[in-house]
C-alpha cells in the first residue's frame, strides 16, 4: 500500500489542532471570568463569590492542563511533520511563537501555581494580581498565535528571496491585513464559547434546584456577556468576510458556493456543490442577496470559483456547509441573547422554565462554531501553507515516510481518545458535584490544613471524585 | 562581526533554555522515576505535591528551547525535528500522560492505581527519549542540502538506547537529592539510601559515555586529547570528581540542601562538556551555529524582547518557588 505522507500529516495537523483549539476556545473567556470573580470577591467580601471563584478554577486548572500538553505536541509537529515550512516561515513567524512561549505561558503556568494552590500562602491582593496576570497571559498568548497564523493568510512584511523569507518590515507582519478581523472574531468567539458554558451549567443547576446563588450570578452575568457579545459577533464576522474577499476571493467563492460570481449574485441557502460538474446540485437561493451582503451593493460583483484555475481553488464541498454551520450557529446565539433580554424584563431570569433547558443544550455550541469557522478558514487557504506563495504540498519533511506518519497518527488517536475521554468525565463529574458551600463566617477562621490538602484541582477540600470501587 | 555577536547571544539564550529545562524539568521527571519505589502510598503523595505547584512551569522551558531553536536557527529546526520524528513522539506521548496523571490521580479511586503507572511509565520513558535523542544528535544527522536525508529509524544505535538509560539514572538522581531537600522522616532517609546508589550509578554511566563519545567522531576526540587542550580542559573532568565527592560527603552528613546543589552542579558540568564537545558545530557532524543562524533582522527583533522578558520570567519563577518553599508533609489528609 502507499501511504501518502503529506496527506496523513495533514490530516495528523487537522486531527491535533481540532483537540488543541477546543482548550483554548473555553480557557481564555474562564480566565477573564475567574478574574472578574476574584475581583468581586476582593471588593465585597462575599463568600459567594470566592466559592465560585475556586469551582471554577477547578474546571479551568484541568482544560488549561489537557491545552498546554496538546499545544506542545502542535509546537513539534512544525518541525517533525513540516519542516519545509520551518525553513522557508522560520526567520518570519519563529520569532511570533517564541514570544507567545516568553510573554504567554510562562506568566499563565507561573501564575496559575499561585492561583490555584497559593490562596493561604499570598496575600488575597497578590491572589487576585495572580488571577489576571493568567487572564493576561491566555489573552496575549491568542494574539501571537493569530498575529502568526493570519500571516499565512496574508503575507506582508516579508519578501522570498532563494525560497525563503526574510523580514523588511516586523510591524507590517505583526500587524498583517488580516489580523485584526482575525483576532476580533476570535477572541468575540471564545468569550461566547465560554458563556455558553457558564449559561449552560447554571442552567443546569437551577433546573435540578442546586447551588441557587451560584447559578442565578452565573446565569446572569453571562447572558449579559452573550447578549453584548452575539450580535457584535455577527458584525465582525461580516467584516472580517469583506477582509477576506479583498484578499482571499476564491475562498469566499467556495464558501458562497459561487461558480460564476459576477453582479446580483444570489445567497444561496442550500446547495450541494460537486466539484466534478462545476456547479450545485439541489439549489435554493434568494436572488442578488450574496451581492448586498458582501458589497454592500445590490449590483456588486462578487468572485466566482470558475475564475480560478482548477489547481489554485479550495474545496467548496466542504466549505460551503462548514461555513453555514457556523453562521447558522451565530443566529441562534443572537436568538437566545434576545429571549434573554426579554426573559429579564419580565423579570421571570430565574424561574425554572423551557429557556434553561435551551441553555443547557446550547453548551457545546460555542465549540462546534469555532471548528466550523477554523474549517472554513484553514480549508479555505488550501492549496497554500502561504497564501498564493507557498503551496501546502511543498511544505511537508521530504524524508518522512508514510509508515512512520501513520504510526504517529494511530498513536496520537488512541492517546487522545483515553486521554480527552478521562478528562472529560473528570470534568462532568467536577460539574455534577458543583461548588463548595462556603459561608462568611467560615473564611473568618484562618486555614489550619495548610499544606496537607493534596496540591491539584481535583484535589480541592471534599470527597473523591469517582465512586469507590 | 555585529552578526556573530547576536548568533553568539542566541547560542546562549537556547542553550540557558534547554539547560534549564533539563535540570527543571530532570528532578520532576526522576521523581516520576523513583516514584513506584517509594517507601509508602503517603510518600507518593508527598512526592507528587512536592513538585504540584511548579511542574507545568518546568516543562515551559523545553517549549522556549524548541521555540528558540526555530526561531533563532530555523534550519536546525527542520533537520533536527523530522530525525528524531518517533523518538519525539515517544517523548509527547509520556509527556501527555504523565501531565495528565497529575490533574487526574488524586481524585480518581477505582482507577488510580493507572494514573499512578501513567505518572511512572511517562515519567520513564519521556526521560528515556530525551536521551535517545541527545546520543542520537550526538552521533550525527545525515544532511543533503537544507534538509534531514536519512531514514526513519537512523536515530535507533546502541549509543543513543545508552544515553537513555544514562539519562534515566541522571534525572532519578536529581529527584533524589530534591525529595532530600524538601521532605522529612521516612521518605527522606529512602532518598539518602537511594541517592547514593544512584549516584555510583550516574558516575559509571556519565564515564562511559564521555568515554564513548571521542569515538563517534575525530573531531571530538582531537578536541578533548589534543596536546594544549588536554590540559586546558583537564578542570572539567577534575571538577567532576570534586562534586561527586562532595555529593558523596554530603550524603554521608544528612545536609539537606547541599545534595541538591551538588547534583545540579554535575548535571551543567555534563552540560559543559557536551558543549565543549561540539562548539562551533550546531548539527553534528556539519552544520554550525554560523550557518544555522537566522538573518540578523530576526535576531534582533526578539533580542529586544527577550533582553526585558529572560530576567522578568527568571524574577517570578523565584517568587513562584519562594512561595510554595518549605517542607513538604503528608502526616495527614488523604487516603
Amino acid at each position: 500500500m502507499d501511504l501518502d505522507p503529506l496527506l496523513l500529516s495533514r490530516i495528523q495537523f487537522a486531527f491535533v489542532i481540532s483537540f488543541h483549539i477546543l482548550f483554548p476556545s473555553f480557557t481564555v473567556g474562564l480566565a477573564c471570568w475567574i478574574a472578574v470573580l476574584e475581583a468581586r470577591w476582593l471588593m465585597t467580601g462575599k463568600a459567594l463569590y470566592r466559592s465560585l471563584s475556586e469551582f471554577w478554577t477547578r474546571i479551568f486548572a484541568i482544560s488549561f492542563g489537557m491545552g498546554v500538553v496538546s499545544g506542545i505536541v502542535m509546537t513539534y509537529q512544525f518541525g517533525t511533520n513540516w519542516s519545509r515550512w520551518s525553513d522557508i516561515v522560520g526567520n518570519v513567524l519563529g520569532p511570533l511563537i517564541q514570544y507567545e512561549v516568553v510573554t504567554a505561558f510562562f506568566l499563565e503556568a507561573a501564575f496559575l501555581g499561585i492561583l490555584l494552590f497559593g490562596r493561604d500562602r499570598v496575600p488575597r491582593g497578590v491572589h487576585f494580581l495572580a488571577a489576571v496576570l493568567v487572564a493576561t497571559g491566555t489573552v496575549i498568548s491568542s494574539f501571537w498565535i493569530l498575529s502568526a497564523n493570519s500571516w499565512m493568510h496574508t503575507p506582508a512584511g516579508a519578501e522570498l528571496r532563494d525560497g525563503r523569507f526574510f523580514v523588511t518590515d516586523w510591524w507590517a507582519v505583526v500587524f498583517n491585513p488580516s489580523f485584526p478581523y482575525r483576532l476580533a472574531h476570535m477572541l468575540t468567539a471564545m468569550f461566547l464559547t465560554t458563556g455558553f458554558v457558564v449559561a449552560g451549567i447554571s442552567a443546569f443547576y437551577l433546573l435540578r434546584n442546586r447551588f441557587l446563588d451560584h447559578a442565578r450570578v452565573g446565569l446572569s452575568m453571562s447572558l449579559a456577556l452573550i447578549t453584548v457579545l452575539a450580535p457584535l459577533q455577527i458584525f465582525l464576522g461580516d467584516l472580517h468576510g469583506l477582509n477576506t474577499l479583498e484578499h482571499q476571493p476564491a475562498k469566499i467563492a467556495a464558501m458562497e458556493g459561487h461558480w460564476e460570481g459576477g453582479a446580483r449574485a444570489p445567497l444561496i441557502l442550500f446547495a450541494i456543490p460537486d466539484n466534478e460538474a462545476e456547479a450545485n446540485h439541489a439549489e435554493i437561493a434568494i436572488p442578488a442577496l450574496s451581492s448586498l451582503i458582501l458589497t454592500h451593493d445590490w449590483d456588486g460583483v462578487v468572485p466566482g470559483l470558475k475564475s480560478f484555475p482548477v489547481a489554485d481553488r479550495p474545496n467548496p464541498e466542504i466549505l460551503f456547509w462548514t461555513f453555514r454551520i457556523m453562521v447558522g450557529i451565530g443566529m441562534v446565539m443572537l436568538a437566545v441573547a434576545l429571549i434573554h433580554l426579554v426573559q429579564r424584563v419580565r423579570g421571570k431570569l430565574y424561574s425554572p422554565h423551557w429557556f434553561h433547558k435551551v441553555l443547557v443544550g446550547c453548551m457545546p455550541l460555542g465549540f462546534v462554531a469555532i471548528l466550523a469557522g477554523w474549517f472554513t478558514t484553514e480549508i479555505g487557504r488550501q492549496p497554500w501553507v502561504v497564501y498564493g506563495m507557498i503551496r501546502t504540498a511543498d511544505a511537508v519533511t521530504p524524508a518522512l515516510t508514510g509508515g512512520a506518519v501513520l504510526t504517529s497518527l494511530i498513536v496520537f488517536m488512541a492517546v487522545y481518545t483515553v486521554i480527552y475521554g478521562a478528562g472529560t468525565y473528570y470534568l462532568f463529574r467536577l460539574l455534577t458535584i458543583g461548588p463548595a458551600r462556603l459561608n462568611d463566617e467560615d473564611l473568618e477562621v484562618p486555614a489550619v490544613a495548610q499544606g496537607h490538602q493534596p496540591k491539584r484541582p481535583l484535589s480541592m477540600p471534599g470527597e473523591s471524585i469517582e465512586p469507590a470501587e | 562581526m555585529e552578526g556573530s555577536l547576536l548568533t553568539l547571544a542566541w547560542v546562549a539564550i537556547v542553550g540557558f533554555a534547554v539547560f534549564m529545562y533539563v535540570l527543571m524539568d530532570g528532578f520532576d521527571l526522576g521523581i516520576g522515576i523513583l516514584y513506584p519505589f517509594a517507601p509508602s502510598e503517603e510518600a507518593r503523595d508527598v512526592m507528587m505535591n512536592s513538585v504540584a505547584p511548579v511542574w507545568d512551569f518546568n516543562e515551559t522551558w523545553l517549549i522556549l528551547g524548541g521555540a528558540g531553536l526555530f526561531a533563532a536557527f530555523p534550519i536546525a529546526y527542520a533537520i533536527v525535528l523530522p530525525a528524531m520524528y518517533l523518538p519525539l513522539l515517544l517523548m509527547l506521548i509520556a509527556l501527555i500522560f504523565r501531565g495528565v496523571a497529575f490533574e487526574f490521580r488524586f481524585k480518581a479511586r477505582s482507577s488510580r492505581h493507572l494514573w499512578n503507572k501513567a505518572f511512572f511509565l511517562g515519567s520513564l520513558l519521556a526521560t528515556f527519549a530525551q536521551g535517545v535523542v541527545l546520543g542520537s544528535f550526538l552521533q550525527g544527522i545525515e544532511v543533503e542540502g537544507r534538509n534531514f536525508a536519512g531514514t526513519m529509524l537512523d536515530w535507533l544505535t546502541p549509543f543513543s538506547l545508552f544515553c537513555g538509560v544514562a539519562l534515566i539514572a541522571g534525572y532519578a538522581l536529581l529527584g533524589s537529592t530534591w525529595l532530600i531537600w524538601r521532605t522529612i522522616g521516612i521518605l527522606q532517609d529512602w532518598c539518602f539510601r537511594v541517592a547514593r546508589r544512584l549516584l555510583i550509578v550516574v558516575l559509571v554511566l556519565v564515564a562511559a559515555v564521555s568515554l564513548w563519545t571521542p569515538f563517534l567522531d575525530a573531531s571530538i576526540a582531537t578536541r578533548w586529547f589534543s596536546v594544549p587542550n588536554i590540559l586546558l580542559l583537564s578542570p572539567v573532568p577534575l571538577m567532576v570528581g570534586f562534586l561527586a565527592f562532595g555529593l558523596w560527603r554530603a550524603l554521608d552528613e544528612g545536609r539537606e540542601v547541599l545534595p541538591f546543589a551538588f547534583a545540579m552542579g554535575l548535571f551543567a558540568l555534563s552540560y559543559l562538556g557536551l558543549a565543549i564537545s561540539l562548539w562551533p558545530v550546531l548539527i553534528p557532524p556539519g552544520i554550525t551555529v554560523w550557518q544555522a543562524a537566522a538573518p540578523p533582522e530576526t535576531q534582533v527583533f526578539l533580542l529586544i524582547g527577550m533582553a526585558f522578558l529572560i530576567p522578568t520570567i527568571l524574577v517570578y519563577t523565584a517568587y513562584s518557588y519562594w512561595v510554595f518553599r518549605g517542607k513538604v508533609t503528608g502526616a495527614i489528609g488523604y487516603h
